[in-house]
């Protein structure tokens, strides 16, 4: 049961990022409206059009209704959904059913941190719960490493398969003027860094960076009027099976296998219909998991799938064309990142353009890969 | 006046030595942590009972802190009841805490709170 989506009946009209990397001097709020403003300018609407807001920010849990005052929007429909970093593609869900039945016209989803800037850790109000904070687990790194031990446990999974993610998470960054982390990064430069929670090392985890991000949603009879190529929106479905990693029914199966399962239901598609792929890679092991419970492919094949640089530019899938989470940024909730590279890749705009993007598929992770969700964007053609 | 929540009465009983797990009454499924209903069915006819203490790894990692502090290894054991919860193996290098391995649990004391933890069996 897939649930009733309204296919390609909503689009991307616009989107933007801003202070990708390092942006000093800058609230979250000023990277969040900023980056509004841009996606606004991209889609060719004026700020008065935004009637439905989304928004996430690391340090304001009502950031909806501080964002609504700073730019002076009366939004209908405010959503300040914590889900983790997967919040703004379950956000997708929530604008494009709300669009389709006229409840909103204009849908702005944003999100800024300035975690690099503001303080060089992770920028989160979360945490271990009570019944794991006594043993000391690294937030959220140890979650993750839990994980992993176990998909090396079942599968024979190795820390140099891990290494590859990284490696070509890199590859791909340096292709991408936007990424912060850029230069050589072999294999053995991973397996030789700092171990932090095994079998993670420090090569392992994503950046700790400053960014902001926006896109602007709308029915796709308004799209077709924007200046930028259409991208509708072909599905989007969320799933949570958890939150702490104690409770995680299967270590090595998340919630995407349900997610995306509905996604490409409403979608009408299946993996091999995706041309790109764009991951939330928290951890290197999130690249595998994901890959494996999107089926992409089989369960416990996912080390084996990133071998031989086979998610790295040239290889049989383009996986984190940006550089992801690992290379490009990581402001601490990526989520709405993959969706950018998503529309980016189909309009043919990405610094790392694969030709012919017709299927793009964005997923976002939240908490202790305890909350799933996966958006699959399409051309105008897939309508 | 209402008797104390579930959370609650689970602590107070750590704190007099015994370890505790819900069992629903009409499903037989035990669980942890500890809830007011069981989870899925929504139960609340549910018991207190003693868990076993006895379990295995189901998954391990070592966390290496900056010198001069040792690493150490954080695991999830899966316990007899069938029931998964975080803790720390004492006794063992972290290094050689492995999944599979047997534990069993102890009632300890840190910052002068008792918290749970497991020994090789």
């Amino acid at each position: 049961m897939a649930g009733d989506f309204p296919r390609g009946q909503t689009a991307i009209a616009g989107i933007a990022t801003y202070g990708v990397g390092e942006c000093p001097g800058h609230t979250t709020m000023e990277m969040a409206a900023k980056a509004g403003l841009l996606a606004l300018a991209d889609a060719g609407m004026p700020l008065s059009q935004v009637d439905g807001l989304f928004i996430c920010l690391p340090d304001d849990v009502l950031a909806g209704l501080s964002f609504a005052e700073y730019l002076g929007l009366s939004p209908r429909f405010t959503d300040c959904n914590r889900t983790g970093g997967s919040a703004f593609l379950s956000h997708v869900a929530t604008a494009a059913t709300m669009l389709a039945a006229g409840y909103i016209d204009t849908a702005l989803i944003a999100y800024g941190s300035n975690q690099r800037s503001g303080g060089g850790k992770l920028s989160t109000p979360v945490g271990s719960n009570v019944w794991e904070a006594p043993y000391r687990p690294l937030f959220p790194a140890s979650s993750y490493a839990l994980a992993a031990s176990r998909h090396f446990h079942e599968f024979g999974t190795t820390r140099r398969q891990l290494a590859e993610v990284a490696v070509a998470a890199r590859a791909w960054a340096n292709g991408n003027p936007e990424a912060f982390a850029t230069g050589p990064l072999t294999i053995d430069d991973v397996l030789a860094a700092r171990m932090l929670s095994s079998p993670l090392s420090v090569k392992d985890c994503c950046l700790v960076t400053d960014g902001a991000a926006a896109i602007v949603m709308t029915r796709t009879d308004r799209a077709r009027d924007g200046a930028k190529p259409l991208v509708p929106v072909l599905g989007a479905a969320a799933a949570t099976w958890h939150n702490a990693i104690s409770q995680m029914p299967d270590l090595t199966t998340t919630a995407a296998s349900e997610s995306g399962g509905r996604a490409y239901a409403m979608a009408g598609v299946g993996p091999s219909d995706v041309d790109v792929v764009e991951l939330y890679d928290a951890f290197t092991i999130n690249t595998i998991l994901f890959l494996e419970d999107l089926g992409f492919c089989p369960k416990g094949e996912g080390g084996r799938f990133v071998e031989n640089g086979g998610i790295a530019p040239g290889g049989h899938l383009p996986v984190n064309t940006n550089g992801g989470g690992l290379s490009c940024c990581h402001p601490g909730m990526y989520g709405l990142f993959t969706i950018v590279e998503a529309v980016r890749q189909i309009r043919g705009e990405a610094a790392n353009q694969i030709p012919g993007v017709d299927i793009a598929l964005a997923h976002g992770n939240g908490g202790t890969l305890s909350s799933q969700a996966t958006v699959i964007l399409g051309s105008a053609a897939t309508l | 006046m209402t008797e104390a929540a579930p959370q609650a009465q689970w602590r107070a009983a750590l704190a007099e030595g015994r370890f505790l797990l819900q069992r629903a009454r009409g499903s037989g499924t035990i669980f942890f942590p500890p809830r007011l209903a069981e989870p899925r069915s929504g139960d609340t006819d549910w018991e207190w009972i003693e868990a076993s203490g006895m379990g295995t790894v189901h998954a391990v990692t070592v966390i290496h802190p900056r010198p001069p502090e040792p690493p150490r290894a954080v695991v999830l054991v899966d316990l007899d009841e069938e029931v998964r919860l975080m803790s720390e193996v004492e006794g063992v290098p972290a290094e050689e805490i492995t999944i599979g391995l047997r534990v069993r649990a102890r009632i300890g004391e840190r910052d002068g709170a008792p918290i749970l933890l497991f020994q090789a069996a």
